[in-house]
């Protein structure tokens, strides 16, 4: 907002400037922001006050190192991890895999920021389409043959991601796949990996049994 | 004629702890937030479009409302908890059966803590796909990565704690896991367990670790983290489109 100014009018008061940028709505922090924040958490509260009443946190009998059950499983949060020992060894499930998701998920921003922001198809497509799709088969190779068992939890993900992935190199005049066609590399990345640990999670939860052995929850329950 | 609020508000003692007058100006109003040592943690302003629940479900800001039920339920139950084998147990059954909102306690506790672990995963997804831990918001999404796993060792350690079948084995599977390490498997397991097997040490070490030393960690981590918000220039915003 700085025009030329001759000395002349410099003298004069001038309206208060506005920088260019930041001409958009702004609010209080008291009381909007903080209004918002206590009727968010008063709210949270609430629901979590029924759902203690409603709903009692489980309690089993006394620790017995002597009486294994079967299935013994971890917290729900950790049965993605223990899916996985299904598949590999501890030393790859139980420690490599993880530590190398935190370090992959800290180094998302650091990660060659340019190539992050452009969309996948932004170059010439039959190549990123070979690439991406010898990526995929490699992996899946990779998935098939070194695990215990196939890894599908793992598996299915990378192909799920790898259609929505190439769905954008289609030019057909939707909104969808055009928005598919704007995505980066990191987004498809992160979706696998929000979809793996989904899946895994689900499997290690409803569908794992007595010896880990594969089960329905509607047929055999949950263990 | 002066109201009691009036009274309160032009006496000396109020004056001494709050310094502005009453909010209902700008420069109150602002004066509320930054010269409030908890508050200071925003900035005096915000834009508006921020602020709406849909941008950010609100995600962050609960999971941080979580850890507070979370510490205040957890000191409450403190008060009727022995780290010992068997009282640890038998403090359960007390707190089901003797201690008047004993049950309901830990239940929040239990539940509260559940869904921290799930609002702070969902939030990590929801902050990715809104492209909010690119630059100048890099460091600030590390933090969150740490927060993440400090949230995943709180709820671990806490899971020992109540001593019946459940915990005890939940935290074998965990231990052989870390017992996998290469190298330093063993003594890994040594430090984490404080024998060869899960017994008493173990749950002195988890419980001073869940009611100590990860909260310690953590609570810095979210101040680090809110504050950084502010630091960063607020929370990440797509570009508007602008008025014609």
């Amino acid at each position: 907002m700085t025009g030329p100014s001759t000395p002349a009018t410099a003298a004069q008061p001038r309206p208060p400037e506005r920088a260019p940028d930041d001409d958009e709505g702004q609010a209080m922090t008291f009381p909007h922001l903080l209004v918002r924040e206590v009727v968010a958490g008063l709210a949270l509260c609430i629901l979590l006050v029924w759902v203690s009443v409603l709903f009692d946190a489980p309690l089993e009998e006394i620790a017995n190192p002597d009486k294994t059950p079967n299935p013994a499983k971890a917290p729900w949060y950790f049965l993605g991890l223990q899916e996985l020992l299904h598949y590999y060894p501890p030393v790859i499930s139980g420690v490599f895999m993880p530590l190398l998701v935190v370090v992959l998920l800290a180094i998302i921003p650091y990660f060659d920021m340019n190539h992050l922001r452009a969309p996948m198809w932004r170059g010439d497509r039959r190549t990123t389409a070979g690439r991406a799709w010898l990526a995929i088969l490699v992996l899946t190779a990779l998935l098939l043959f070194t695990g215990a068992h196939p890894v599908w939890p793992l598996i299915i993900p990378l192909w799920l991601t790898g259609l929505g992935a190439s769905a954008g190199a289609v030019r057909w005049e939707s909104a969808a796949f055009r928005w598919l066609g704007a995505r980066s590399v990191a987004f498809w990345a992160f979706t696998w990996f929000l979809l793996c640990s989904v899946a895994l999670t689900v499997v290690g939860v409803w569908f794992r049994g007595p010896g880990w052995s594969f089960t329905l929850p509607w047929v055999d329950g949950v263990f | 004629m002066k109201t009691l609020a009036e009274r309160i508000a032009d006496s000396p003692l109020w004056k001494s702890i709050i310094r502005h007058g009453y909010p209902d100006t700008n420069k109150n109003r602002s004066l509320l937030v930054f010269s409030n040592l908890f508050l200071h943690i925003h900035p005096v302003k915000v834009r508006a479009r921020a602020i709406a629940f849909w941008r950010t479900l609100y995600l962050g800001g609960l999971s941080a409302a979580l850890f507070w039920v979370l510490t205040l339920t957890g000191l409450l139950l403190m008060f009727y908890y022995r780290p010992a084998v068997p009282q640890a147990y038998q403090d359960m059954k007390d707190l089901e059966f003797v201690v008047t909102p004993g049950m309901f306690l830990r239940n929040m506790h239990r539940w509260a803590a559940h869904a921290m672990v799930a609002f702070v995963f969902v939030h990590m997804a929801v902050t990715f796909y809104r492209g909010a831990y690119r630059h100048p918001r890099e460091f600030n999404w590390v933090i969150g990565v740490g927060l993440l796993v400090g949230t995943l060792l709180l709820s671990y350690t806490g899971y020992l704690l109540p001593w019946d079948q459940l915990a005890y084995w939940a935290v074998t599977v965990g231990s052989n896991m870390a017992e996998a390490t290469p190298l330093w498997g063993d003594q890994i397991k040594l430090l984490l367990l404080g024998g060869r097997s899960i017994d008493e040490p173990t749950l002195i070490r988890f419980y001073v670790l869940h009611c100590v030393g990860l909260p310690l960690v953590v609570v810095v981590g979210i101040a680090l983290h809110i504050w950084r918000i502010r630091k960063d220039g607020g929370l990440h915003l797509p570009p508007r489109e602008r008025a014609p």
